[in-house]
């Protein structure tokens, strides 16, 4: 069964902060990976692969690029497990 | 440029810090148990005890940085940041402060989790960071990247001399001007099933399953190989000029290095010891002293039954007769082997030894090797000469006939 994008957002809020430590509250739909949360391309891949085991999903390494904000990243998961 | 230490970290199998693994090597505790895990079982492993580390990392480090670094990372920078704040935290320019931190195996949990992960679930699932952890220079690195050092990063490998070549690469980079500060020493986490099914398959483990705090005795008759350790340890190096300007506290000076090569065989010692001997002797006369200034040798000696003779006739012939004055420790007996990670908590040890003019003791030594002509500390700890000034030597030696003999005197 296919995740809200709330339940998405929480479970990505959980592997951002055990992988950056940034606290899993701020990691809110409208923020940028890269401008707001600081997190840099090692960890961003990082973060991908675990996610895309999380919620069972394939996220293109050419997808990531366009994964800027936490919410890019919530409505892409949301649509490739539908 | 004298170089002194100003700093001391480490974790181990006896404790998670200096002070609680020191406490233990005078009290003769020993750090070996029997593993709790069904490695032995599942894979035929003959061993099933290790030196496993006293505090986890776990309980230490963030969770961040426990998924980023290897064991042997972690376990550098647990140490680094206990040793750093014993230095007082000094205030350094950054391209004046180096590091050198080896490991003498690398990031082999790192490198085996991730080839179980690509047999397992593809490579697609391997962690991007899985390079930056596996690489040996990892803890240098990270090292490095947690005090902001721009002097020089550098992870001399040479299996179970590695942490001592560490500290030595670290003098020489003060010596030569190169630094004022370097952070140095060696860190190992190999109790992973392969590391021991490859040393067992080399018959280099002792086999006292029913004995785990008994197996590591070093000069026993009965000794049957080495015991696996894990941990780290770390001294901060610096010039004496620079230490003496800020006030630093320091434990001990930096004086003699000899670094050899065997050229005989790619594990076995030189039966001869001739290397390890030259070690001692370029220490010694580096230092400008005498084998007779020295009074005390924390000895390389793993427990194996060919390598801890051949030391301790080498040092005997270096010392000669003097060698009935010198307080021999083998404290192997005690944490079990370190490998890169050895000649490093082992150099903390001679430097504690010489501030508190103490040498720990040797465990589990019930039948000493009727050859061993070497004053050596049993059981409980033995004072040093009350007065005067000291010198010690702290011996290591690896696979590949590395030798690393460090000298250090009192202050």
């Amino acid at each position: 069964m296919a995740l809200s994008e709330q339940d998405i957002l929480a479970g990505l809020a959980e592997i951002v902060a055990e992988e950056t430590g940034i606290d899993a509250g701020d990691v809110q739909l409208d923020k940028s990976f890269t401008d707001d949360l600081d997190i840099d391309s090692l960890s961003m891949m990082t973060i991908v692969t675990l996610a895309e085991e999380k919620f069972d999903v394939r996220i293109p390494d050419e997808e990531v690029k366009n994964l800027v904000t936490v919410g890019d990243a919530v409505s892409y998961i949301a649509k490739a497990q539908a | 440029m004298a170089v002194v230490v100003t700093g001391l970290g480490a974790t181990t199998p006896l404790g998670g810090d200096v002070r609680s693994t020191w406490e233990a090597a005078l009290a003769g505790r020993s750090g070996v148990r029997t593993l709790e895990n069904d490695w032995a079982e599942r894979y035929g492993i003959p061993v099933s005890f290790a030196g496993q580390i006293a505090v986890s990392p776990e309980e230490v480090l963030k969770r961040p940085e426990i998924k980023r670094m290897d064991p042997s990372a972690q376990f550098a920078i647990i140490a680094t940041r206990e040793a750093w704040a014993d230095a007082g935290s000094p205030e350094v320019d950054p391209e004046r402060l180096g590091t050198v931190v080896s490991s003498g195996i690398g990031g082999v949990w790192t490198l085996l989790t991730a080839w179980d992960t690509v047999k397992e679930r593809g490579a697609e699932r391997v962690l991007p960071l899985t390079v930056p952890m596996l690489m040996p220079n990892s803890p240098t690195a990270y090292v490095e990247l947690e005090l902001g050092a721009k002097a020089g990063a550098h992870a001399p490998v040479s299996a179970c001399a590695s942490g001592a070549e560490a500290i030595g690469m670290a003098f020489e980079m003060i010596e030569s001007g190169r630094a004022d500060v370097v952070v140095a020493g060696g860190t190992e986490a190999a109790i992973h099933p392969l590391p021991i099914s490859a040393f067992a398959a080399m018959q280099a483990l002792s086999k006292r399953n029913d004995d785990p705090a008994g197996a590591s005795r070093p000069y026993d008759t009965t000794r049957d190989g080495f015991v696996l350790g894990e941990g780290a340890g770390i001294v901060v190096l610096e010039s004496e000029e620079h230490a003496r300007a800020r006030g630093a506290k320091i434990y001990a000076r930096l004086t003699g290095l000899g670094l050899t090569s065997d050229a005989h065989h790619i594990a076995a010692p030189d039966p001869e010891g001739a290397g390890q001997q030259r070690a001692m002797r370029i220490a010694i006369e580096r230092a400008g002293l005498t084998a007779n200034d020295i009074v005390h040798v924390n000895a390389h000696a793993t427990s194996t039954p060919a390598g801890d003779m051949v030391e301790a006739r080498g040092i005997r012939s270096v010392m000669g007769a003097h060698a009935d004055n010198v307080l021999l420790s083998a404290t192997k007996s005690m944490t079990g082997h370190l490998l890169g990670g050895a000649g490093a908590l082992e150099s903390v040890f001679t430097i504690l030894a010489l501030h508190e003019r103490t040498a720990p003791p040797t465990i589990n030594v019930n039948s000493p090797d009727p050859e061993l002509q070497v004053d050596l500390v049993r059981d409980t700890p033995r004072a040093l000469p009350a007065s005067g000034d000291l010198a010690a030597i702290n011996n290591a030696f690896g696979f590949g006939g590395h030798n690393a003999a460090l000298l250090f005197t009192t202050v």
